[in-house]
């Protein structure tokens, strides 16, 4: 127990210097480029409207607007730096690649009778699924013959040299010298195209310089994940098309988040006009409020099942306190003066819900709409990553079953993108419908 | 329309850590119809509460009021209410909120349109009918107000602080409009204000109101009103009565202030 602490403090603190790691090299990147701006834009164009003209600044909130030039480079430069940890063609070739084509080291062989003799070998280092022309072999000029390895990028592969050479099944016959370099067993030679380090049996395991570019399984390059994306828009993948998929969630979302909604904001507003009301439902609400949706996807399996009503008991689940909630708060939130002056004004209970305390909660209901979508959002992908036939989370995990990491990045970018398009939909729709909001 | 009677009414909180305050004792007024009231007094006099009980949103402890013969038991339609802030439907235009009454009452919207109208000419809002609250300023707010409740025709206009919140020139404006309500509706009206030049401007009679117990402490009949009806209010306020008036009041209160704060560090 105490062991696993100390390794999870060790873990930790790893984890600290490593974010510290990325997060100043994204620092000084956005530093170097708000440097290279300011000099190309100064005096090109002066700032207008009254914040030019405050001079207190640091501080007032007010006064900071998201700089829209920032935001672009900003996405820009994950872009970049994507690229250039990928390899990409279309960034810059920072970090060296792995060793692709032909390489070729010479070995000095001694055979059972003392001679030595040397041979080249030819190391084709090709990308996977390529077929590489190759070398052909000449005549030997004595009993060390010349070979030839097919090597796939970024792995390495064991070569008994002595295999085709005159006696090389003798014994003594061995290989002593690599690029007149003596080697023996277990020690490490370079050559022009990568390592080779020698087994205690004599073999030479090949290993191409693998590059500091990061593979495709683990990362593809941008240009991939495009490619990949226009095949999937095409093809699909598994037999369901992309926005098939993502059809699914959505409809998903927007069914559960409505069950929720339709059923939370009269809860909601029957717990702030009705003290047994209140009373009544007020530990299950906070009781329910803080679990997880995920917590409950077991439960939602066994007594739904995987299929659509299970989710969609989640994501109602998921969305019903959170809109209860809101709209208890916009009940709650009704200026007194408010309900005064409409019972003054001769309005009866009902009129008072529809006219005065309705419209006057839809801020805080707005409020809880945009945090329930984004909840169900959130709980939709990781309910199909659990059970699903269709769905973006579904095609997330199929695909990540099959090491297709371009797909799951594919996936998880149009997860992002729809996710903040929700987000971008719900404030339009606010600032639309309850222009009023804040200015009570 | 028949005028406010208020019948012995007593007001008691009970404090939640144990203990009451008497918030009003024995209050007995007899408020003739048409009579513009305004009642002055240091905050804890128990102004608002009696307000309150007036447009029936608290019910007194004992004694009750009435409005001719109805016991006022709630809120009624009879009984206007214009707040200091805060009380306009933001989500509604400013036609929709004067005529929020009316509607209420399922009143046929041609009617309704008539009414709001009307009353936007009275208070000068003509060109704002389509604006919505919050694009309107502090006063002109205020003026939307005075006509949502105008708009109901209530026997009675209760004011808490209605221009309590408005700046001092917006505020003479406000007053000369209150006047100009008052004068051309006949209305009973019942203003309460922290402002003593406020109260002796607006009220035929003037309520000085003392605390703990909260009371009537003394009353005056003014002349003010009734001058500065359609007239210019900065003259009424060189009438030569005026200033020594200002004057006894602001003592009244002032010692009253004085007593409270003594009796504190008591």
């Amino acid at each position: 127990m105490l062991e696993e602490v100390g390794e999870l403090i060790v873990t930790t603190l790893w984890m600290a210097i490593g974010i510290t790691g990325i997060f100043l090299l994204y620092v000084a990147i956005a530093a170097s480029c708000a440097f290279v701006a300011k000099l190309i834009l100064q005096g090109r164009k002066k700032e207008e409207g009254f914040n030019s003209l405050k001079t207190v600044t640091f501080g007032d909130e007010s006064s900071v607007s998201a700089n829209r030039l920032a935001s672009v480079l900003g996405v820009i430069a994950i872009f970049l730096l994507w690229g250039i940890a990928t390899g990409s063609k279309f960034a810059p070739p920072i970090l060296p690649g792995p060793h692709q084509g032909v390489a070729t080291f010479e070995y000095t062989a001694v055979n059972a009778a003392g001679q030595s003799d040397t041979g080249t070998v030819f190391v084709h280092t090709h990308e996977e699924g390529d077929t590489p022309t190759l070398t052909e072999i000449g005549a030997a000029d004595g009993f060390a013959v010349d070979d030839v390895v097919q090597v796939k990028v970024r792995r390495s592969k064991l070569l008994k040299a002595q295999n085709n050479d005159e006696g090389g099944k003798e014994d003594g016959f061995r290989v002593t010298h690599i690029n007149s370099q003596p080697i023996e067993a277990d020690q490490t030679v370079d050559y022009d195209g990568g390592s080779l380090k020698m087994t205690k049996k004599g073999s030479l395991s090949i290993a191409p310089y693998p590059g500091m570019t990061m593979e495709a399984l683990y990362l593809p390059p941008p240009e991939q994940v495009w490619s990949t994306f226009l095949d999937l828009n095409a093809n699909g993948y598994q037999n369901v098309g992309l926005w098939e998929n993502v059809f699914w969630s959505l409809s998903r979302v927007v069914i559960g988040f409505a069950l929720g909604a339709l059923f939370g904001i009269p809860l909601g507003f029957a717990m702030g006009l009705n003290g047994w009301l209140r009373g009544w439902f007020d530990p299950l609400v906070e009781f329910m409020r803080p679990v997880p949706p995920l917590a409950l996807i077991p439960l939602i399996i066994i007594w739904f099942g995987i299929w659509e009503q299970g989710k969609i008991s989640l994501l109602f689940l998921a969305s019903l306190w959170i809109m209860t909630i809101a709209a208890r708060a916009g009940v709650s939130g009704v200026n007194i003066s408010k309900v005064h002056a409409a019972y003054s004004l001769g309005a009866s209970k009902s009129q008072l819900l529809r006219k005065v305390i309705l419209p006057n909660s839809l801020p805080e209901i707005f409020t809880g709409a945009r945090v329930a979508m984004g909840v169900c959002w959130g709980t939709v992908v990781a309910a199909e990553l659990v059970a699903a036939e269709k769905g973006a989370g579904k095609m997330i995990i199929a695909a990540s079953k099959f090491q297709l990491t371009d797909i799951v990045i594919v996936g998880i970018i149009i997860i992002g993108i729809i996710g903040y398009g929700i987000d971008i939909l719900m404030r339009k729709a606010e600032n639309r419908l309850i222009p009023w909001k804040g200015k009570g | 329309m028949s005028g406010l009677i208020i019948d012995d009414i007593s007001m008691t909180f009970q404090l939640p850590g144990g203990g009451s305050v008497e918030a009003l004792k024995n209050i007995n007024l007899d408020i003739k119809e048409g009579e513009l009231m305004s009642v002055l007094g240091p905050s804890g006099c128990g102004k608002t509460t009696l307000l309150n009980i007036l447009a029936g949103f608290l019910a007194p402890t004992s004694g009750h009021s009435r409005l001719g013969e109805d016991v006022v038991t709630g809120p009624h339609p009879a009984r206007g209410m214009v707040f200091q802030k805060g009380a306009l439907f933001e989500w509604m235009s400013v036609s929709d909120n004067i005529g929020f009454g009316p509607k209420m009452k399922g009143t046929p919207q041609a009617e309704i349109d008539k009414i709001v109208e009307e009353l936007l000419d009275i208070v000068g809002l003509q060109e704002f009918s389509k604006k919505m609250i919050y694009e309107l300023s502090g006063g002109m707010q205020q003026r939307v107000a005075l006509a949502r409740c105008l708009a109901n025709e209530p026997d009675v206009v209760l004011m808490d602080e209605p221009l309590g919140a408005l700046d001092a020139l917006t505020r003479e404006k406000m007053q000369a409009l209150v006047l100009k309500l008052w004068k051309e509706t006949g209305k009973t009206i019942i203003l309460i204000t922290h402002s003593v030049e406020e109260a002796l401007l607006l009220g035929e009679r003037l309520l000085v109101m003392a605390p703990r117990p909260g009371r009537v402490h003394k009353e005056y009949r003014l002349p003010f009103a009734e001058i500065g009806a359609g007239a210019d209010l900065r003259e009424v306020k060189k009438h030569p009565d005026f200033g020594p008036k200002r004057d006894e009041i602001l003592n009244m209160i002032w010692d009253m202030e004085e007593e409270i704060m003594g009796r504190k560090e008591g």
